[in-house]
């Protein structure tokens, strides 16, 4: 599998680690209810087709990126660095 | 049988010396030196020879060298021919013509397929202990010799424009095509040559021999600087974004095999195709061949498989097999027409084929052969298509499978490999391919003249199993023959995916490369469906066996991690400490001193010496993480529960940083080194998760913040200096004081005019410092503090010494914070402010994350006769019986304390904190352990912290 760093240019999937679904993304308020807590930190759906996933940079220049990938077929349509996603 | 005077070399194949020419194939040579039988095969033990010249070789699987460097199942088709070879037939035991597990042949009719399934189901408790035993004994091929490969394998990355699978005339003109456009080509074949079908037939292009046309096309390439041609380099595997495993095997001094992934543009499939065989009776004897492979030991090797050959088929491969065998010289016996009914309905011959029975139309005659080439069609290779959960489709024409276009993404096929089968299609398919495909890239292919060369198409009549007495074999690896396939469907298991597992069809290390199509037409067969509706199993990767050491080259021993030495590493190791591994780090132990006989003697004595004097110990191996900026006290205030904006600067802190369920993440001290300048600590061993956790929260929670991180550990070199002495030893070796330096205080210091920076925090319990330099000054450093010491009736101590320490005094590490414990349950709740908003915060106030029944840290002392604890030990109420159900804690760290003189445990006891006092059961069901222990607060050692304040 190969990612395409927006920072470094492609690479071998074996530079980055992987974290999980991209919702890490959008953290709630401190004070908006453990449901969404709960949600946040537990929930994730399990989508055959397009899924958005946080890969870590950690083997290269450290960026967060977002990966929009196909769990189908194992496709990668759009890599992004998640901070200008949260911006 | 050698039709030619050739020079030879000696090999040995079961410790008979036979000759052979260097670089042909195992095989070959021992077809020439007339050794018929090579292997016994897999479940029944029967009689096997060559059937083949390529890695789809089902029978010949041989072992190459002995003791440690025996390498099993290697095919003979395959191995290469050098002096001094040694080669030994598998799976038969005393000897490949006596083997007495060929009884299993003669119990056949009770040994079918399922027979293990039906035949074991009871009782019970024999599987594992009589029956699986007994089967694994029985069945398997070559062996492993159990000792550490002492080989050498590597693996590599490559990248190209263009990666073309296969040399054939498709491959070798796309391979020029696109060479030639300007693109980066790599051009894989397995083979130890180029040429592909080409090396084992005898046709002509453009009027000369066909490998004159490849000798130059081969020149051609290797002029080129973007092309990159590998032989013997089988692709093994298509993976995603045009990711492709491959397997070299070099086999020169020094360099056993390369694992390579080759990541291409684009991709074309040139991979040719297999011949598949006819299931008739006895058709597994040695001397029944596939006759591409008859002809290819004719023209390629020099070697007769046979004085007396009959060609036994269903396409104008019969005649041209005729044809090559009767120029060589070879006798041709009689031809079978398959197509016009005409079939081999009987073998003979038990180490080798000795006369067949043909039927022609009803007129049945024996015929003594001692070769029978047979061919039943051709399977395009589409392995590698199908890598990618393509599915390959029906080709009526050719009766067999063809890829499905891009299956594979940015894959094209050429050739063969999809249904083209005489080689002036192949030329002019790899040409246009390869056309089409550098334009995708931009490039444009300079204009090709095609030479010319044999048109003659392809006619197959589809034969797939002929009637007849006796077992018509199928899958030969496997032992799987064609009654197999129909019981399998007799008892409903009529799907293609069942009916393999029920047979174990195509399982093998072959993966049924040449008996796969015929298995599931013999199944479309009996069930009443057409092979289009059966359809294939699935093709998974690898397409040739690719051995663990050389994927994982490297890997083994030493290599299988990274190792990390502290600049003190040379010194400790100099005065024998052993060391431990923390993470990837090594850190010295223990440092015996002269009489000691065992580790607790010099951990004692180390311990001792720090209460008492002063101890040096290195602490470099915990993460550094230099945060600058001027939001760098926001990011702290964020990532740690506990506020450090505050913190004035020249001062430190413990932080405890959670994750964002609420639990604990890590611990450490944060210095302020300036008003925009912090140095973190984190633990050894989650100094790398700190990093990445930090980086995350900087760019994705709070790119708001002005902050940036680094990692500081390899930089600076760090010693602890701790003990009642510790003053006394920096004082002097420092170019300043440092009485002033207050409890949590840090200063820029000078050591020998090199810039330091000092802290004062403790992990002991004692006053303590800790010193850092750049780290290219650490080993003198080390030194110097060591000396020093000593001079003070101190000296260096070990992990063990440094645990004993900190469990007197009740500090945690990730024994106790190990992922599962809040800030409650270490009794530090109260650190997690609540006036700003930091990771885990929201989370931590569940309700159930805090009080309630929660098990609480707490020290634990023994009072009963047994003194030993253990760590992983359970604690139960001591008049409660100890099963799970009881349970109501565990111990996480244990140690002995020489300053209290007793068997100290730090570990989480339900409602832990309101119990001091009471005395509990510890058991460890491991070590037979049963102690009565009392629960007390987990500082046992100068709870008022006097010591440390000075």
């Amino acid at each position: 599998m190969r990612i395409n760093c927006p920072v470094c240019g492609e690479r071998d999937r074996r530079e980055f680690y992987y974290v999980g679904d991209a919702v890490a993304l959008d953290r709630p308020d401190r004070d908006a209810g453990l449901d969404a807590w709960d949600s946040y930190v537990h929930l994730r759906d399990n989508p055959a087709g397009l899924t958005r996933d946080l890969w870590h940079h950690e083997a290269g220049c450290g960026a967060w990126l977002v990966v929009t990938r196909n769990t189908g077929t194992h496709a990668v349509s759009d890599v992004v660095l998640a901070r200008e996603v949260v911006r | 049988m050698r039709l030619c005077q050739v020079e030879t070399v000696p090999f040995t194949f079961d410790g008979v010396t036979y000759r052979g020419v260097v670089g042909e194939t195992l095989a070959a040579a021992l077809i020439a030196n007339g050794v018929k039988m090579v292997a016994r095969s897999f479940k029944y033990h029967r009689p096997r020879g060559v059937m083949g010249s390529g890695s789809e070789e089902p029978n010949a699987l041989v072992t190459i060298g002995r003791g440690a460097a025996a390498e099993p199942n290697v095919r003979a088709t395959v191995q290469e021919v050098y002096s001094g070879l040694e080669a030994f037939s598998q799976n038969a035991w005393p000897s490949l013509k006596t083997d007495v597990m060929a009884v299993n042949d003669l119990v056949s009719p009770f040994l079918g397929a399922g027979f293990y399934y039906k035949t074991f189901m009871w009782p019970k408790a024999f599987w594992e202990k009589v029956y699986e035993p007994v089967i694994r004994r029985a069945a398997g091929l070559g062996g492993l010799s159990g000792k550490a490969d002492p080989e050498t394998y590597e693996k590599a990355f490559a990248f190209c424009d263009v990666l073309v699978i296969g040399a054939g005339p498709a491959g070798l003109m796309a391979a020029l095509v696109a060479g030639e456009a300007g693109a980066d080509v790599i051009l894989a074949e397995e083979d130890s040559a180029l040429g592909g079908r080409l090396l084992a037939e005898v046709e002509d292009i453009d009027g000369l021999p066909a490998m004159r046309w490849v000798a130059d096309v081969e020149a051609r390439l290797q002029a080129m600087p973007n092309v990159r041609v590998m032989t013997r380099t089988a692709v093994t595997g298509a993976y995603d974004q045009g990711t492709f495993g491959a397997f070299e095997r070099v086999d020169r001094a020094g360099l056993k095999a390369c694992f390579w992934r080759i990541v291409a543009k684009r991709s074309v499939l040139c991979a040719g195709a297999l011949e598949r065989g006819i299931a008739f009776p006895n058709n597994d004897r040695p001397g029944v061949m596939m006759a591409g492979a008859v002809r290819a030991y004719a023209n390629r090797w020099d070697v007769a498989t046979g004085t007396r050959v009959a060609v036994f088929g269903n396409t104008g491969d019969v005649a041209r097999t005729a044809r090559d065998l009767t120029d060589a010289g070879i006798e041709v016996v009689t031809l079978i027409d398959a197509a016009a009914g005409e079939h081999v309905i009987g073998t003979k011959g038990r180490h080798g084929l000795t006369s067949i029975t043909v039927d022609r139309n009803g007129v049945v005659e024996q015929i003594e052969v001692d070769c029978l080439a047979v061919t039943g069609g051709w399977n395009p290779t589409v392995h590698l298509t199908c890598h990618m959960n393509g599915r390959p489709v029906w080709d009526d024409a050719i009766a067999s499978f063809v890829p499905t276009p891009g299956a594979v993404p940015d894959m094209v096929t050429a050739g063969a490999c999809h249904g083209v089968f005489h080689t002036m299609g192949c030329l002019l398919d790899g040409a246009q391919i390869a056309e089409a495909v550098v334009k995708t890239l931009g490039l444009k292919a300079k204009p090709v003249v095609l030479p010319d060369a044999d048109a003659t198409p392809y006619v197959i009549t589809p034969v797939w199993s002929v009637a007849g007495k006796g077992r018509k074999w199928i899958d030969y690896q496997n032992d799987v023959h064609v009654k197999d396939i129909e019981l399998a469907a007799r008892e409903n298991f009529r799907s293609v995916e069942h009916m393999k597992r029920y047979t174990t069809q195509g399982m093998a290390p072959d993966q049924g490369k040449s008996s796969n199509v015929v298995a599931l037409a013999v199944l479309a067969d009996v069930t009443g469906r057409g092979i289009p509706e059966t359809g294939t199993t699935t093709f998974r990767p690898p397409f040739v066996p690719v051995p663990i050491a050389a994927m994982g080259a490297g890997g083994a021993g030493m290599g299988f991690a990274p190792q990390r030495y502290t600049t003190s590493h040379a010194a400790s190791a100099a005065v024998g400490a052993p060391m431990i591994e923390a993470g990837l780090w090594y850190r010295p132990s223990y440092f015996p001193a002269e009489g000691e006989t065992n580790w607790r003697q010099s951990c004692d004595r180390e311990v001792n010496m720090v209460r008492e004097a002063v101890g040096v110990v290195d602490v470099s191996t915990l993460g550094k993480i230099d945060i600058q900026g001027p939001d760098a006290a926001a990011l702290l205030d964020f990532v740690y529960s506990n506020t450090f904006s505050t913190l004035k600067v020249g001062r430190a802190r413990y932080g405890l940083m959670l994750r964002e369920d609420g639990h604990v993440l890590d611990d450490g001290t944060t210095a302020r080194l300036g008003e925009n300048h912090y140095v973190m600590t984190t633990t050894t061993a989650a100094s790398g998760l700190v990093m990445r956790h930090l980086e995350f929260v900087l760019q994705v929670l709070r790119p708001d913040l002005d902050a940036r991180v680094i990692s500081v550990t390899e930089q600076w070199a760090q010693f602890g200096v701790a003990g009642p002495k510790s003053r006394e030893l920096l004082n002097g070796l420092l170019d300043q004081g440092v009485d002033e330096l207050p409890f949590m205080g840090c200063a820029d210091v000078t050591v020998g005019g090199v810039r330091a920076r000092l802290f004062r925090i403790s992990f002991s319990g004692e006053m303590a410092f800790e010193l850092a330099v750049p780290a290219r000054f650490g080993a003198d450093l080390y030194g110097a503090l060591v000396d020093r010491a000593a001079a003070l009736g101190g000296g260096p101590y070990g992990m063990e010494a440094l645990n004993v320490l900190r469990i007197e005094k009740g500090f945690i590490t990730h024994a106790e914070i190990h992922g599962r414990v809040t800030a409650f349950d270490i009794g530090l709740d109260r650190i997690v402010s609540l006036k700003k908003d930091c990771v885990g915060q929201a989370m931590s106030r569940r309700a159930g994350l805090l009080g309630g029944d929660r098990a609480q840290l707490v020290g634990l002392k023994p009072v009963g006769d047994v003194k030993q604890l253990s760590a992983g030990a359970h604690l139960f109420e001591s008049d409660a019986e100890p099963v799970r159900v009881n349970g109501q804690g565990y111990i996480t760290s244990v140690g002995f304390s020489p300053t209290l003189g007793v068997m100290l445990a730090l570990g989480f006891l339900d409602r832990g904190r309101a119990r001091h006092g009471e005395v509990i059961r510890m058991v460890d069901h491991m070590r037979g352990l049963d102690a009565q222990v009392e629960v007390c607060d987990p500082v046992f050692f100068d709870p008022e912290g006097g010591r440390v304040r000075g």
